[in-house]
């Protein structure tokens, strides 16, 4: 995966400064992700999970190394591809899986579904079904920092998809314009559906397209989670230095249909499976890991936990009760 | 130990399919992840992933094979060190699934209501002063912006220009710029982001130059702005305002000439008011800039400049929900809004020389509906008359006059009937214009047609 240009901030976000007890935190959010998306899956397939399910299965590197740079009170707003944000932000897998599965424990009682999720403790703002919806929101979030003072930052998600749409571009005008602490984070997972970002971009580098506006540029290999981790530090430190909104381009890619139910023909399984077996960013930390010396136990251990922590979620997925009929009716105003 | 593979479903409507192709065979070591097989059905072909690691056992459907329900095992995955003969340990399946409980018991259009309250007499707020719809909206945000920090006013030459109908004059040079914004031309992008704010807690008025305009984010103001609570199961609330002129000004043609009441008024998690006189514009947009929920203001281009009398009582407030009786009488109940409150009441001082006494009420807030100020206005008139500037179909008025049925059916006396503007793009010309839009004679008429 290659840009033919690397503008960057400073220039040095590609290097590889991550800890081994970063790196082990890294593949196991990222393992994580993977089996409870795998999970998930099933789970739609069993009719356990109705109606859009997206999966983030190849994407995993992206959330993992933006979420290592951010700080309790930063906020985060994504599209419907949002179990691994979710995830990322220390959202209990328990409660994300159950509102997939439309129970009481889910975070909205089962009210939101897969698409519209949300957490207020991790700063969490959804789940949005409405391509590029979140991201006119998402400066909101950013707007709100700066206008109470703090040094928080607001990371607006979206993908490449979206880039297309018009309220990116009103967003980043009023961005640049308030220099808002807006980190834009471009998941560019190269098909808007079925549509090939070739087919629905003119622009070829998407990380440019706040240039216009000022908005520094980033381009970065989503598939390894320490360049996606160096160039978040980068921009999130501009962001929260009050220069700015920055836009970082993440080259990454979804190994899945763009929802459960997309049988993905708009492309060869080669191409999936290519990536797959040479760029995997699970794969890749892993043998980062097993390089510096840490015991293949030491990982099997962490995979076993995993599992553990995905068949738990699961298992209260489906035993969590239906909510109550009496919730219809409730949360639809705020009563005064 | 070892599980069983089932056939998954592609979408939450397949009920079967057909095992097309099987691309490991028993005893084929298995990562999660792997494709294992491929199924189809009529619309499509998908692959199929497994979820755990192990080793492929027996193969339970053969490839090729048709109309296999969703959930059948297709075949069993076996844990390391098993063999082919373990049995599969039970796995939860969609026959395991609790029933979907059936709400018989919930009505399907409304929430389960409280026994009406008998209605309380307006406040006496005392002492009032004649000032213009303008001065009262803007006195009213002034008041809130000085009463709490998390108020800002934001929209299209709000601040320096002081404002496109000068609404909100001064309240730059009172508040500074980082609470009265100007926005560039972008509605959508200024009213995500300032729901995007209240979202966290700010209090952010929006002012569309007219809701007109407002249709370029009516996606931000329903998806993002009225659902967010309910989507997130109550964790999250978005106190806004979006007020500005609604409906018809003069002169300005079909793009600029469009009542939203009915629209807005549709959606729940949203509330919507239309005030008239300058006390209601006051006492309900404090209301409305305190409400902890999204509340879309529905001001009127032409009643700006006309003067009322308004309470000076600093904590002058309306309550949101709440219709006002603005002429009593016994005959026939007119329920209107906004600007036709002003034309209804000069069509009620007419049919009064006629003899008959018109009671007219203002509805002020669409949503929630105050059905019982109408209700039991028409109990004691038994006759209805609906007036609204906007289009018939679907409108205010239908809304109106179902709620009667529903809640005094028994008590009409003549079938309910509306006065709207007429089904047609508001046209330029001036006397098509004026054709299009309710007068006193169009409600008089109505009114005759029941009296």
């Amino acid at each position: 995966m290659s840009n033919e240009t690397d503008p960057g901030l400073g220039g040095g976000h590609n290097s590889r400064a991550m800890t081994e007890a970063d790196l082990k935190h890294a593949y196991y959010q990222m393992v994580l992700i993977r089996r409870f998306e795998e999970r998930s899956g099933q789970l739609y397939g069993m009719g356990l999970i109705g109606g859009f399910c997206h999966l983030y299965i190849g994407q995993e590197a992206v959330v993992v190394g933006i979420q290592m740079e951010l700080k309790q009170g930063d906020k985060i707003i994504t599209s419907y591809r949002d179990h691994g944000q979710m995830l990322a932000a220390g959202m209990d897998p328990r409660g994300v899986m159950a509102e997939l599965t439309g129970r009481e424990g889910g975070y909205s009682h089962g009210k939101g579904g897969s698409m519209h999720m949300f957490s207020s403790e991790k700063h969490f703002y959804g789940g949005h079904g409405i391509v590029g919806a979140q991201v006119s929101l998402g400066i909101g979030l950013a707007f709100a920092n700066k206008y109470r003072g703090t040094d928080e930052v607001s990371v607006t998600y979206y993908g490449e998809g979206a880039s297309n749409q018009g309220q990116v571009y009103e967003s980043f005008n009023l961005a640049a314009l308030h220099k808002l602490p807006c980190l834009f984070v471009l998941e560019n997972n190269r098909y808007g559906m079925g549509t090939s970002v070739e087919r629905a971009s003119a622009s070829k580098a998407l990380w440019r397209n706040g240039e216009p506006w000022g908005i520094p540029g980033m381009y970065v290999d989503g598939m390894d989670v320490q360049a996606v981790r160096a160039a978040a530090a980068e921009a999130v430190a501009h962001c929260r230095a009050g220069k700015g909104p920055v836009l970082l381009e993440v080259d990454t890619y979804r190994y899945r249909g763009h929802s459960m139910s997309d049988p993905a023909k708009y492309r060869q399984r080669s191409e999936v499976d290519e990536i797959r077996k040479t760029q995997d960013p699970i794969d890749r930390v892993r043998r980062e890991l097993l390089a510096m010396g840490v015991e293949e136990n030491e990982l099997k251990a962490m995979d076993e936990q995993v599992k553990a922590v995905v068949t738990d979620a699961a298992a209260f997925a489906q035993t969590s009760p239906e909510p109550d009929p009496s919730e219809l009716w409730t949360d639809i105003l705020v009563e005064s | 130990m070892a599980t069983e593979i089932l056939m998954p479903a592609l979408s939450p409507t397949m009920k079967e399919g057909k095992v097309a192709r099987w691309l490991r065979k028993p005893g084929d070591a298995i990562a999660a992840g792997d494709v294992i097989a491929e199924i189809e059905t009529d619309k499509a072909t998908m692959e199929v992933e497994a979820v755990d690691e192990g080793t492929l056992g027996q193969i339970l459907v053969p490839e090729g094979t048709e109309n296999v329900a969703v959930n059948t095992p297709i075949a069993v995955l076996l844990a390391q060190g098993e063999d082919a003969s373990a049995m599969p340990a039970a796995v939860p399946t969609a026959a395991a699934r609790p029933a979907a409980a059936q709400p018989s018991c919930v009505p399907s259009v409304a929430p389960p209501t409280a026994a009406p309250v008998a209605p309380q007499p307006e406040k006496d707020w005392g002492e009032t002063a004649e000032i213009t719809v303008r001065e009262a909206l803007r006195d009213a945000m002034a008041a809130e912006l000085a009463r709490d920090e998390d108020v800002f006013l934001i929209g299209e030459e709000v601040a320096q220009y002081q404002g496109a109908y000068k609404v909100s004059q001064g309240l730059l040079d009172q508040f500074g710029e980082k609470r009265v914004i100007d926005t560039p031309i972008t509605e959508q992008g200024f009213t995500g982001m300032a729901i995007g704010a209240a979202l966290t807690g700010l209090k952010p008025i929006v002012e569309f130059m007219t809701m007109n305009f407002a249709m370029q984010a009516i996606d931000q103001i329903i998806n993002s702005a009225a659902k967010t609570r309910y989507m997130s199961g109550g964790q999250m609330s978005c106190p806004i305002v979006f007020r500005g002129p609604n409906g018809a000004a003069a002169r300005v043609g079909a793009q600029h000439s469009q009542c939203y009441a009915s629209w807005y008024g549709h959606v729940p998690g949203l509330k919507v008011v239309a005030p008239w006189s300058a006390a209601d514009a006051k006492g309900l947009l404090r209301a409305a800039i305190r409400d902890p929920n999204p509340v879309v203001f529905l001001e009127n281009e032409i009643l700006y400049g006309q003067r009322f009398p308004c309470p000076v009582d600093e904590d002058f407030i309306l309550p949101i929900g709440k219709a006002k009786v603005e002429r009593e009488g016994r005959d026939v109940t007119i329920v209107t809004f906004s600007i036709m409150v002003g034309v209804a009441l000069e069509a009620a001082a007419k049919l009064a020389e006629q003899g008959i006494e018109a009671e007219v009420i203002n509805l002020r807030t669409i949503r929630p509906l105050d059905t019982q100020t109408v209700v039991d206005s028409v109990k004691k008139t038994s006759r209805l008359v609906t007036v609204e500037e906007g289009w018939p179909f679907a409108g205010i008025g239908a809304e109106v006059a179902m709620q009667v049925i529903e809640h005094a059916f028994d008590y009409l006396d003549a079938p309910p009937v509306r006065v709207a503007g007429a089904d047609v793009p508001m046209p330029f010309a001036a006397n098509l214009e004026k054709l299009a839009l309710p007068n006193t004679d169009w409600i008089i008429n109505a009114v005759r047609q029941v009296v």
